[in-house]
């Protein structure tokens, strides 16, 4: 496994940060990366079980995703090992590629498992989806069918896509941008301006009252 | 809490929402005043505004609270 360069010491990490560094960078660099290895594959299989109760996949699938986090997120962590800026423990900030990792691969196993297209509309989802029991949905009836409406006439072809994607078929947000070509961060920002037009439309129609201070409908 | 509050709330945008890519890039740095028991809010407002909605996020942020948590740090 290569080994990062070495570079100047590390702003405000302490004693246990010194030696994860000193180690990943020196001259018995195998050893350190074992250990560091070692702790990235049991957070990883950590991860992985708190996220399997989502997941349609068996012990070994679920065992594999694990291990190739744990290889992933030691290169990633080894190729960025000099940004890391003390801000935490060394350990919190490895954890954080491992994490990643998973989320990343469990995102990419969801379309080998996906029962149905996502481009056909199922309106008839939207109560569900959006937290309405069947009697809370027909007490809404209006402002829900001002909801489709919104989506329907305000939105762009692109945020239209990805509320169909993200709301009504639950899609999970990292699938998506893999499939869509784009990442997680772009998905949320046209979410974000897709929310907010709703919102206007649905305060300009009298089904919400005006925005509150600091947000803008 | 009714279907038509959590509506309201999905529907709730706010100008301080740091975003996905913010929120990855210090989302280490979150955990560790959360752990240490600080209001990570008076650091990172813009993450906390974000994690009150994005989904992906909160994912991530509880499972590497938990894994920080159970980190007994290097031997």
């Amino acid at each position: 496994m290569a080994s990062a360069s070495r570079a100047g010491p590390v702003v405000g990490a302490d004693a246990d940060d010194a030696r994860w560094i000193d180690g990943l960078r020196g001259p018995r660099t195998a050893q350190a990366e074992g250990r560091l290895h070692d702790l990235l594959v049991r957070a990883a299989r950590a991860e992985v079980a708190r996220r399997a109760g989502r997941l349609r996949l068996a012990g070994p699938e679920l065992d594999d995703i694990a291990h190739q986090a744990a290889h992933d997120a030691m290169l990633a962590i080894l190729r960025k090992l000099d940004t890391f800026r003390g801000d935490s423990r060394f350990t919190t900030w490895a954890y954080k590629f491992v994490i990643f990792e998973v989320s990343g691969k469990i995102a990419r196993h969801f379309w080998a498992h996906a029962d149905e297209p996502v481009e056909a509309e199922q309106w008839e989802r939207l109560p569900d989806r959006l937290g309405f029991s069947p009697e809370d949905a027909a007490e809404s009836a209006d402002l829900l069918d001002a909801v489709r409406r919104a989506v329907d006439g305000q939105l762009t072809d692109r945020q239209r896509e990805v509320f169909v994607a993200l709301v009504l078929h639950g899609v999970p947000v990292d699938a998506l941008a893999e499939r869509m070509g784009t990442n997680r961060n772009a998905l949320y920002k046209t979410m974000f301006d897709a929310r907010r037009k709703i919102r206007g439309f649905l305060v300009a129609h009298g089904h919400l009252p005006q925005a509150r201070i600091g947000e803008q409908a | 809490m009714t279907g038509r509050d959590d509506l309201l709330r999905f529907l709730e945008t706010d100008d301080r929402d740091a975003g996905c890519e913010r929120t990855k890039e210090l989302l280490h740095a979150y955990v560790e005043l959360v752990l240490a028991g600080n209001d990570p809010e008076l650091t990172y407002p813009g993450i906390t505004v974000h994690l009150r909605t994005c989904g992906a996020c909160v994912d991530d942020f509880e499972g590497l609270l938990a894994a920080a948590r159970a980190d007994a740090g290097p031997e």
